[in-house]
């Protein structure tokens, strides 16, 4: 079809719609309405079902009843109304159903600003609601990468039985870039014999359900639920290595962060100093080979986030120590630019070159 | 070539607009670009804004700290981006909303008075249209062509007559740089 010019909240809605996606529960907030707004009027068109819930909390026990019989289905929020969606979304993992969550992050905390921000990394990537889980959290970096990974995602919610987040920020959900919708092959994906649709004499009833009262059931489930994350971890790292082969040094960053903090690269290479990019996709699981490759030859690393230091944890439990790992963010929903990246990468080298 | 473009002005005055006539025809012509608008509180006190790339390399950074181009429509957006404009770059100022004068001489100034400009073709709606013409003409960034396709995607069909005074004003704005 072409490419399109489109907002980054449109693109991840339209990106949903064709991966599957026919069931949307949400509720509006900025800065991703206008996500809400466009399933608004896409979802019917293609026979699916929108609806505006009252609240967060509703919408996202809405989505558990959808998964339950077993529709691709998704909600999208931005950070005060993620935090809302906690309790469902733990509920989800313990039923153990698939559904996509896009959290659009503005600045914390409390209702904070509705700039852009990614200060939710811990929410997303360390629990976020109760309980011994993870989700995958994929993080794009530009629109035409949402258009792949919402696949992914609802692929990999799917394959796994578990609820994928998509994290993004204020800034791609706001801006406009040209992208394709390019239609790939269906993944393989096992039958959902376990949804509720009724039995039609094949066995007994089917429940999806969180509650386990008998802990020695209990502590079977979440074995269970352990092994799955050991299969994610293996199978659905992703990241991006750019110009680390011959890198002295090696800037962290994810989503559009990462975008400045390139721009911010080239002009140091100008000034001779070699430094190149890890940028992690998936959030969780952490790609923490890239770091095992790197961390004896590189002399030290620099993570940029717009929070108040929270990736900067999985890079140095990755690097373990073998390096220095500096940190540079900005919060409140300020951006860092990449004259500031690029003085702390002078910096990281030991000043002017 | 690389264009790094912000315009601002006070919110209705068609920035934003302006920002994805500009997005939309660069990539009518297979360039790369991005456009990023200001939303929220920033916008509070006149400056509405948008970024916009124009790039024949892959976009990285969407934020423009530095623009090549600033096209101000209104003294705070004046107030705010003519200290950022790179040195060598362009300053588009429109001089019929905007009484102030730069004092630098590290970069290119223009006054365009695009609203008398624009009254003169008898139609007051097209006067980003004479800046845009002014902006193509300095930089090459898109044919007036382009604008003209991409005003025919974004405009509504029943606005479309609106297309030949748009067409008048991309020229106006141009000749401002032949004299």
């Amino acid at each position: 079809m072409g490419k399109v010019l489109m907002k980054g909240n449109e693109v991840i809605a339209e990106a949903a719609v064709h991966a599957g996606c026919k069931y949307y529960f949400g509720y509006p907030i900025t800065p991703q309405s206008e996500l809400v707004a466009y399933m608004a009027k896409r979802l019917p068109e293609v026979g699916g079902l929108f609806l505006q819930a009252e609240s967060e909390v509703a919408a996202i026990n809405m989505v558990y009843g959808a998964a339950s019989a077993g529709v691709r289905v998704m909600t999208s929020s931005s950070s005060p109304g993620v935090s809302l969606k906690q309790e469902g979304i733990s509920y989800l993992v313990g039923a153990e159903l698939p559904a996509v969550i896009i959290n659009v992050m503005r600045g914390g905390p409390g209702l904070g600003s509705i700039q852009p921000s990614q200060s939710d990394y811990f929410q997303a990537t360390k629990g976020g609601g109760h309980g011994d889980y993870q989700i995958p959290v994929f993080a794009p970096a530009t629109l035409q990468e949402i258009v792949d990974l919402m696949q992914d995602a609802f692929d990999i919610a799917d394959r796994y039985r578990t609820p994928v987040y998509i994290l993004g920020d204020g800034m791609l959900g706001q801006m406009m870039e040209p992208v394709e919708f390019t239609e790939r092959k269906a993944a393989e994906l096992p039958p959902k014999d376990w949804a509720t649709t009724g039995t039609r004499g094949d066995g007994g009833p089917k429940i999806t359900n969180s509650l386990r009262l008998d802990p020695d059931d209990l502590e079977k489930h979440n074995n269970h639920l352990q092994e799955k994350y050991s299969k994610i971890k293996e199978n659905e790292v992703r990241f991006e290595n750019y110009l680390t082969e011959d890198a002295d040094y090696i800037v962290v960053a994810y989503g559009t962060v990462s975008r400045i903090a390139k721009n911010a690269i080239k002009k140091a290479r100008e000034k001779g100093i070699k430094v190149g990019m890890i940028r992690p996709i998936s959030l969780w699981p952490f790609p923490e080979k890239p770091f095992y490759e790197t961390r004896e030859n590189v002399k030290a690393y620099l993570t940029v986030e717009m929070s108040a230091g929270q990736m900067v944890e999985d890079v140095r439990l990755a690097v373990n120590g073998y390096k220095p790992v500096h940190f540079y963010g900005r919060t409140g929903g300020m951006v860092p630019s990449q004259e500031d990246i690029l003085a702390e990468i002078i910096k990281m080298a030991g000043g002017d070159q | 070539m690389l264009h790094e473009i912000i315009i601002a002005g006070f919110g209705g005055q068609g920035v934003m607009s302006m920002g994805q006539l500009l997005a939309y025809s660069g990539m009518h012509e297979d360039k790369q670009v991005s456009w990023l608008p200001s939303y929220g509180p920033e916008q509070r006190g006149g400056t509405a804004n948008c970024s916009v790339i124009i790039s024949d390399e892959p976009v990285g950074s969407p934020v423009i700290s530095h623009p090549s181009v600033a096209i101000v429509l209104n003294k705070p957006s004046f107030d705010k981006f003519e200290p950022l404009v790179s040195p060598g770059g362009i300053l588009i100022v429109n001089s019929s909303l905007v009484d102030k004068k730069s004092s630098r001489d590290d970069i290119t100034v223009i006054e365009v008075p695009a609203s008398e400009i624009a009254n003169e073709i008898g139609e007051p709606k097209v006067a980003n249209s004479v800046i845009l013409g002014t902006f193509l003409k300095l930089t090459n960034a898109v044919s007036p062509d382009s604008i003209i396709e991409a005003l025919k995607k974004v405009l509504p069909e029943r606005r479309h007559n609106l297309i030949p005074a748009n067409k008048v004003a991309l020229e106006k704005g141009a000749e401002l740089i032949n004299k």
